[in-house]
C-alpha cells in the first residue's frame, strides 16, 4: 500500500488543530465576558467611606478585619442588581457571611428609600458616589462581589448577579466550615 | 449614475464628521500643555472596560468617565505615567492596557505571530525548492528549452 504523501496529511493536521483550538474558544465562550481580577489573593483596598444608613457614620475597612465578608458593589440604576436582591436576602438568612455593600455611583436617597421598600440584606453599606471607589476594587460593572477572608484578603470574585447555583457552586464551597449544627439544621 | 456617487460622497463625509465629534468625549483642560500630552497620551492607551474595544479617550460610558477623573488626579498629585499604570493593572490586570507589556503571562501573545510567520516561511521555502528542483529534472519544463 502506497503511504500518503505529507501535502496531504499536513492540513489534515492542521485542520484538526484548528478544531481543537476552536472547541477549546466555544467552551469557554460564557465565559468571554469575565475578566479576572488581579486582586485575588492580595489584600482589599483600605477605605473610609460614609454609610448609607447612618448618615454622618463611616464605614471602614478596619471594622471589617477579622470577618469573613461578601463586598457587594450595587446601584438601584442597575438592573442586574435588583435581579440579584432576593437572593442576597436569602443569603443573609442563611447567617453564614455578612453582607457589605457599595453604593456605586448612586442617589444615595434613592437607595434608601429602595431598601426600605424592597429589603436590606447588608450589614453595612458604604457610599461611592463618585465611583473613585469602585476603581480602587477594579469594578467595571455592577453587580461585582468580592469574598474577603478574616486577614483582608480578597478570596474570589464574582461577576455578574448572584445565583442560586452561584452561590451553591462558586461561593458557599469558599466559606470556612465553622457554621454550627444549630445553623445547619435550621436550612 | 452621478447623483448616487454624490450621496455616497456625502454619506462619507458626514460618517467622517460624525467620528470626529465621538472623538471630543473629554474636554478636561491640564493646567500645562505637558500635563495635558501626558494626560491624552495615557487615556487613549487605557481599555474602556465596560465597552473594551474603545480606549478611555473614546468611551462615553460613566466608569470611562470616572476613570478618567482619577487618571487627572493622579497626574496632579505629581504622579509619574509608569506609577498610574501600574495602579490601572494592579486594579484590572492587563486587560486595561491597549499595549499589552512583553511579560510570561502576555509571552504568547507578543509570539505566536512571529512563530507561524516562521512555520509560514519554512513551508514556503520547502515548496519554492521542491518545485525547482522539479523543474530542473523536467526534460517538458518550457523554461529548460531553449527557442
Amino acid at each position: 500500500m502506497r503511504r500518503l504523501p505529507i501535502r496531504f496529511i499536513l492540513p489534515l493536521v492542521l485542520f484538526g488543530l484548528l478544531v481543537v483550538v476552536l472547541a477549546i474558544g466555544i467552551k469557554n465562550s460564557p465565559e468571554k465576558d469575565i475578566i479576572p481580577s488581579p486582586l485575588i489573593g492580595k489584600p482589599a483596598p483600605t477605605f473610609s467611606l460614609p454609610s448609607l444608613t447612618d448618615p454622618g457614620q463611616k464605614v471602614t475597612s478596619a471594622q471589617l478585619r477579622g470577618h469573613w465578608y461578601l463586598f457587594n458593589v450595587w446601584g438601584t440604576w442597575c438592573i442586574s442588581c435588583r435581579m440579584e436582591q432576593a437572593m442576597l436576602l436569602r443569603i443573609k438568612q442563611t447567617g453564614l457571611i455578612p453582607l457589605v455593600g457599595l453604593d456605586w455611583r448612586d442617589d444615595p436617597s434613592v437607595a434608601r428609600s429602595y431598601l426600605k421598600h424592597e429589603g436590606d440584606p447588608y450589614q453595612t453599606i458604604a457610599v461611592d458616589q463618585d465611583g473613585m471607589e469602585a476603581i480602587m476594587w477594579g469594578v467595571y460593572g455592577a453587580p461585582e462581589t468580592f469574598l474577603v477572608n478574616p486577614a483582608g484578603i480578597v478570596v474570589y470574585k464574582y461577576i455578574g448577579p448572584i445565583t442560586e447555583r452561584a452561590w451553591e457552586r462558586d461561593i458557599l464551597p469558599r466559606l470556612p466550615l465553622t457554621s454550627e449544627p444549630a445553623a445547619t439544621s435550621s436550612s | 449614475m452621478r447623483a448616487g456617487y454624490l450621496l455616497i460622497a456625502a454619506l462619507m463625509a458626514s460618517l467622517l464628521l460624525a467620528a470626529s465629534a465621538a472623538y471630543a468625549i473629554a474636554p478636561t483642560q491640564m493646567p500645562t500643555p505637558q500635563l495635558e500630552a501626558r494626560y491624552l497620551r495615557l487615556i487613549r492607551g487605557f481599555r474602556c472596560m465596560q465597552c473594551q474595544d474603545e480606549s478611555l479617550a473614546d468611551s462615553p460610558v460613566d466608569l470611562a468617565a470616572d476613570m478618567r477623573r482619577d487618571i487627572r488626579d493622579m497626574l496632579l498629585a505629581g504622579k509619574t505615567d509608569q506609577q498610574i499604570r501600574d495602579f490601572m493593572v494592579s486594579r484590572y490586570g492587563y486587560f486595561i492596557l491597549f499595549k499589552p507589556p512583553f511579560v510570561w503571562k502576555t509571552a504568547w501573545l507578543w509570539l505566536t505571530p512571529g512563530a507561524v510567520l516562521l512555520v509560514g516561511v519554512i513551508v514556503a521555502l520547502t515548496i519554492i525548492r521542491k518545485r525547482a528542483a522539479l523543474a530542473a529534472t523536467d526534460p517538458q519544463d518550457d523554461d529548460l528549452v531553449d527557442t
